[in-house]
Parts: C-alpha cells; structure tokens; sequence
C-alpha cells in the first residue's frame, strides 16, 4: 500500500478539524477526495505534506508503509509525496529552472543519485512544458510571478511532470479553470499515471471526474470520510447536491 | 549620567593637520585650517542628534587611531597593490591605501579624449580651477556635518576624474580604497567627479580590507552630473568586523542628468552611508539603490536625502536589507520637494528582512513636499521569511537552508539585478550567494579567505620618508 492513513485526528490551534480520517491509497489508483468547502479537505492535503501549524492527535500517515508524520516536509517531497496547491505561492525573483533544478538535484541526492547533467535538465524541462501545454519561455520567469489562475494550476502539473512523484495529490487543480486549461490539466495527469504511482484529486465539482476518472471516490464531510464508492459516487454527488451528504449524516 | 570619554584622536588632530597639510596650496591651507576649527566647534557627532539617534560611534571613535601622513611617493611593487578579483571586469583602477594614492608611474592621467583620471591631491596642483570650481560645492545649504569638515581639513588624497563635454568614457573606473596590514588606521578618503554636459561615466567604488586590522574611514565623494550626463555608480564595501566607515556621497545633477547609484554592503563593522542628491535641473532622474547584508553585531545606517529642486525630475529609491544575529539595520529617508518642482515623481522604498529576534531596525521615511502637483511615495517594510513560500519549496524537495537562501537570494537580486556591467553582476551575485551562506566573500586576495592570516606588509619602507 503506498498511502496509509489511519484514524488521523488533526487540530489547528486547538479546534480539531480531522475526525478520524481513514484512507487507503495503492499504487496504480486515482483517488477522488470531494465535498463541501471547510470539511477538512486541504487540511488533510497539508497534513501529509508536512505543513506546520497543524497538530496531529490521533492516528498515523503511513506512506510505502513508513510512519511519515515526524518528517520535515522536504524528506516527505524526497520520498515521493508531491502536493499540488490550491493556491500556488508565487516566488519572484527564484526562476523555475533554478527551483526545478534545486528540487531534482536535492531528491536525487536523497536517494545516493548524480545530479542531472545541464543538458538532460533542459531537454526534460522542454519535454515537460510540452505536456501541459505551456508555450511561453518558462526558463526565465520567476516562480508563478504574474502568472494567470490557468497558468499557475498548469505551472503545478509541470512541477509534478518534472519531479515524477510516487504519490501526487492535487488540492482543487480544477477550480478557476476554463474548459479548456482543465482538459490540459487533466491530460498531463492522465499522461503521468503509471502503475507504480497514484493521484489524490481534491475536488469541489464533479467536472474534473469527467476527464481524469477515478477509481475509488471519497466523500469528506465535517472531517471525516463519510462514504466512499466507484465513480458513480460522484454522479450521484452532483445529482443531489451536498444536502443530501448532510441529510444522510446527521439523519 | 556617566561621563562619555573622550576620544583620544581629539588630541592628535592639529598636529594631524601641520603633517597633512604641507603638499597643499596656501589657500587650500586655510580652508583646511578652517574645516578643523568648525570640526572642533561642533565635535563628533553623538546619539542624542536625531541623524544619529540610532549609531552609536563612541567605542568605534575610542581608539588610538592613526593619520598616514607620512609623504609616500613610490610606485609599489605590483603584487602588493590589491586587485580586485572582479573576473575580466574592464577597468581603469586606482588604488588607495589608507586614503593615500597608490600610483604605478603618475599620479594623473590624461587620456586622447580629455578625461583626467587619477590623485586628487595631484588635481589640486595641476588643474586648481578646476577642482576648485566643485570641491565643496555640492552640500545641503547650511546643513554642516562634522564628518565632513573633518575630511576638509585632513584629507590626504582620493579620486580624481573629468570627463569632458560629450565624452562617453568606454572603460569603467574603478576606486579601491584598502585597508588594513597595519592596526588602527584613521583614514579620511576624498573623492571628485565631475561629468560635464553630456558625458558618460560608469564608477565602481570598493571599500576593502585587507586583513582583520582595525580601521576608522571617513570618505567623501562629490559628483557633478552635468546636463544630460550620466553616471552610472557602484559602491562595493567589503570590510572586516573591526572596520568603521562613515561614507558620504553628494550627488548633483543638472538639466536631464542621469544617476544611478548602487550600493552592495556586504560586511563591514559599523557602516555608515550618508546620501544627498540634488536634482538641480529640469527632467533629471536618479536612482538610489542599496543591499545591505548584516550579521553578528554588525551595524548598517542609510540616510539617503533627495532634493526636487526643479520641475520635473524622478527618484527612486530602493534599500533592501537582510539582518541576523544581533545586526542592526537602519534607514533615514527623506525627500523633500521644493515648491518649484512640479510635476515631481519620487518613490521610495526600504525593505527589511529579520531573521532573529535579536536583530533590530529603525526605519524611518520622511516626505517633505511643498509643491502641489507632484506624485511621491514610501513604504517601509520589515518581516521574516514567508512561511507558505518557505513551505511551497520545501515541498518540492528542497532541504530548510536551501529554501531560505533561495527566498534570501531572491530577495536580494532585486537591488543586484540592476548592475548593467555582467562581470560586476556575476561576481556581486556570488559573493551575495556566498555571504548568505554565512561565508565571508571578501575578494580573493584578501586574508580573509586564506589559510595563512600573517600576510606581512611589504611596500618597500625605504621609499618612504
Ligand atoms: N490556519 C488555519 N487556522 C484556523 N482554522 C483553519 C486554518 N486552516 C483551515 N482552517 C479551518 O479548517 C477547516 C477546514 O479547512 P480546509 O481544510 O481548508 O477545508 P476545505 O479545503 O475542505 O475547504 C475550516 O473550518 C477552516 O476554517
Ligand atoms: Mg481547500
């Protein structure tokens, strides 16, 4: 199992905001996390990838079957849990190269690897731009400085293409995209998927499931996964709206 | 309260003159007599003045610091000149050590286009209209600082140029002032530039030592900028811990003139640059830029004064600073615009990152603004590191010092990304890298780096009477 979360309660400055989330991701799968805004979903996200600020009071976050929850956030991104934001940070004056090249050289060295040659570097970041079709000069832009919403979700998905995460998880990739930058989004994932690695979307809508289809669906409702179902979960989530989640809950 | 000692160079400043003053004219004499009969009026400056509320020099002002006014008129041997490592920077170089002019076979330059390059001392002899012309001139009226009549008075040499009507000087200038080798060095630096209407000029300015002796260095450097001259300026101090300098820089510009000053403050004690740019003619622009980088208990002041004068001009000023440990940054900005100077633009910015809760700033903009139509801004800002960047990189691999420096370089390049000579912006760019990495980044020569601190002073003491 490459994602194993057990009974995790987290709180943020002393309100708990995780009630006892369970989540078995293996390899090969797409995981869709849903539902309404302020149940717990980005927390989660930032849980497994080591965010401060949030105190985890029960439970465990196996990843590949080690107990993660004590590790900095740059040992978790070195073993291969890559986070894609829902708001990504804009950095300027550090240019993407220099991040990109950063970021691969310290996780290669993470696991005893040769810094990537110049040469290979570029040719990967070209080939990677390519994929979610980015067709401005990346090289010497600062990190998602003056980047547009799009830009900035498809300047995720290259990061993810460029790092080649064992485990991806995308905090609401899709929201604020037009039609068109959700389907190059959604392409890049799909192209990436591997049967050694797996993605956890984090969505609000279902639009995003009619381009990457998931395997497994989770419903999070006021800090716990609620239900859990195939791909028609989703279906029927967008058929009856999250009244239904909560009727069902409390009722 | 308790009695503040004295300095004992109050002591030495007359017989400090009598030495200084015998290459100088009569006239020019008197003018320095009087300089240290002002300076004696109004002493060193103190912490209960407002200009220096925040910097204080009483243990930096306490030691028993001596004046090379002994005559030193010998080439020295070319190794033993400190060469700045600026890798194929393309420059003519001037070194000073301990404010005296280090020359290889004369002390003035006269070049095929009609630029004057070299001593100020040897100006003074050779071209006294024209130095007498802008020496002195550019100050605040009635503002007296005692820094600066006391570099009237015991001055002993600096920087000498002039470029003439239309002349676009190709190669940079380049001023070493150097210290160190020989402890407790008192060194008063003077410096001229003049760029008539329509000249070109790019100035590098480097303050370095050579070792980890003490020195106290009081520089001032006067600029006339003429009408649509250009000067593009660069300081460079990169001083030891034990090292104090007080540096002033008047900048004057007439009609359309244009300034650019940037100043890299890597490492020094205690760092004092003082500022006043008058934009004195129609449509003149300037930029004031500074880096300071402070650690340990080093201490960083900035007052930078910019003065509309006349309609129409732009300033902008940026001072960004990174401070640690228990350094002390400070920033004095004031912009004043006279009720001539319509159509004034002038922003001013002053940046801190803190990186302790020992450190400390004082940060202060001010806006003087008697003119109606004008468009004038500042901000200051000080704060850490930001968290969710600081998280954003570690996500993506990279280890907590790596992510910092990345922010802290970032950060910096702002004011460095500004540097039009490539090689200077390269080499500046690694020794900021460098120093964020907590390593010193003196210039290669310097001791500092190498394995052997006991560098012995070699210029050849025969040649000197
Ligand atoms: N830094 C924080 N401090 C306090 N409360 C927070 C913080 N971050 C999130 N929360 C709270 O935690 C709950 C879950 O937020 P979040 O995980 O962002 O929800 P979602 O991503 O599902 O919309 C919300 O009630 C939110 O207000
Ligand atoms: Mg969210």
């Amino acid at each position: 199992m490459l994602l194993n979360i057990k009974d995790l309660h987290v709180e943020i400055n002393g309100k708990e905001i995780l009630k006892g989330v369970n989540l078995e991701v293996n390899k090969g799968e797409v995981h869709a996390i849903m539902g309404p805004n302020g149940t717990g979903k980005s927390t989660l996200a930032a849980v497994v990838a080591g965010k401060d600020g949030y105190e985890v009071t029960q439970g465990e976050i196996l990843f590949n079957g080690k107990d993660i929850s004590e590790m900095a956030p740059e040992v978790r991104a070195q073993e291969g849990i890559f986070l894609g934001f829902q708001y990504p940070v804009e950095i300027p004056g550090v240019s993407i190269t220099n991040f990109m090249r950063t970021a691969m050289n310290e996780i290669r060295k993470y696991h005893g690897q040769e810094p990537l040659a110049a040469g290979e570097f570029l040719k990967k970041m070209n080939e990677k731009q390519k994929l979610v079709e980015i067709h401005s000069k990346l090289k010497n832009r600062s990190v998602n400085e003056g980047f547009s919403g799009g830009e900035k979700k498809k300047n995720e998905i290259f990061q993810m293409a460029m790092l080649e995460p064992q485990l991806a998880i995308l905090d609401e990739t899709d929201s604020g995209l037009d039609i068109d930058a959700l389907r190059i989004v959604a392409n890049g994932v799909n192209k990436l998927k591997t049967d050694d690695n797996a993605t956890v979307v984090i969505t609000h809508y279902q639009r995003l499931l009619d381009y990457i289809v998931p395997d497994v669906v989770h419903i999070l409702f006021d800090g716990k996964i609620v239900m859990s179902g195939g791909k028609e979960l989703a279906m029927e989530l967008e058929e009856k709206g999250y009244e239904w989640i909560k009727q069902k809950v409390n009722g | 309260m308790r009695q503040q000692k004295k300095p004992v160079i109050l002591d030495k400043l007359d017989a400090w003159l009598a030495d200084a003053n015998q290459s100088f004219s009569p006239e020019m004499q008197k003018v320095r007599q009087e300089a240290l009969e002002s300076f004696k009026e109004i002493g060193f400056p103190h912490h209960k003045m407002e200009k220096w509320r925040d910097t204080n020099l009483t243990e930096a002002l306490s030691f028993d610091y001596s004046l090379w006014t002994k005559e030193f008129n010998t080439s020295i041997k070319e190794e033993e000149i400190f060469k700045c490592d600026v890798h194929e920077l393309d420059a003519f170089t001037v070194n000073l050590y301990r404010g005296r002019y280090v020359y290889k076979d004369q002390p003035i330059f006269e070049m095929d286009n009609g630029t004057i390059v070299g001593s100020i001392a040897a100006a003074f002899e050779k071209y006294p209209e024209l130095v007498a012309k802008h020496f002195g001139k550019y100050h605040k009226e009635g503002d007296v600082k005692a820094f600066d009549l006391l570099n009237t008075a015991l001055f002993l040499d600096g920087l000498f140029v002039y470029v003439p009507k239309n002349v676009k000087v190709e190669q940079a200038i380049q001023l070493i002032n150097a210290v160190g080798r020989e402890e407790n060095a008192f060194v008063q630096n003077r410096n001229l530039i003049v760029l008539e209407d329509g000249a070109e000029l790019t100035l590098i300015h480097c303050d370095d030592s050579y070792d980890y002796k003490r020195s106290f260095t009081n520089t001032v450097s006067e600029y006339y900028v003429g009408e649509n001259a250009r000067l593009d300026h660069y300081k460079i101090q990169n001083l030891n811990d034990n090292s104090y300098i007080v540096n002033s820089d008047y900048f004057h510009q007439e009609r359309y003139a244009n300034v650019s000053t940037n100043k890299m403050m890597l490492n020094g004690g205690i760092i004092r640059n003082e500022v006043y740019n008058k934009l004195n003619g129609e449509g003149s622009e300037s930029k004031i830029l500074g880096l300071y980088l402070a650690d340990k208990s080093q201490h960083v002041d900035n007052q930078v004064f910019v003065d509309h004068a006349k309609p129409n001009c732009e300033s902008t000023e940026l001072f960004k600073g990174i401070v640690d440990d228990y350094a002390h940054a400070v920033f004095n900005g004031h912009i004043l615009v006279r009720p001539d100077a319509q159509q004034t633009n002038a922003y001013q910015d002053n940046n801190n990152i803190i990186l302790t809760d020992k450190a400390k700033i004082n940060s202060k903009p001010f806006l003087e603004i008697y003119a109606d139509d004008v468009k004038c801004s500042h901000g200051s800002t000080m704060g850490q590191l930001d968290e969710n960047s600081l998280f954003y990189i570690r996500q993506r691999g990279i280890g907590i010092d790596n992510a910092r420096l990345l922010l802290m370089y970032a950060y910096a390049a702002e004011v460095i990304n500004h540097i039009k000579i490539e090689t200077l912006l390269n080499r500046i760019d690694d020794m900021v890298k460098k120093r964020l990495r907590g390593e010193l980044s003196i210039c290669d020569q310097c001791v500092l780096q190498c394995s052997s601190p006991e560098y012995s002073f070699e210029i050849d003491m025969d040649k000197i009477d």
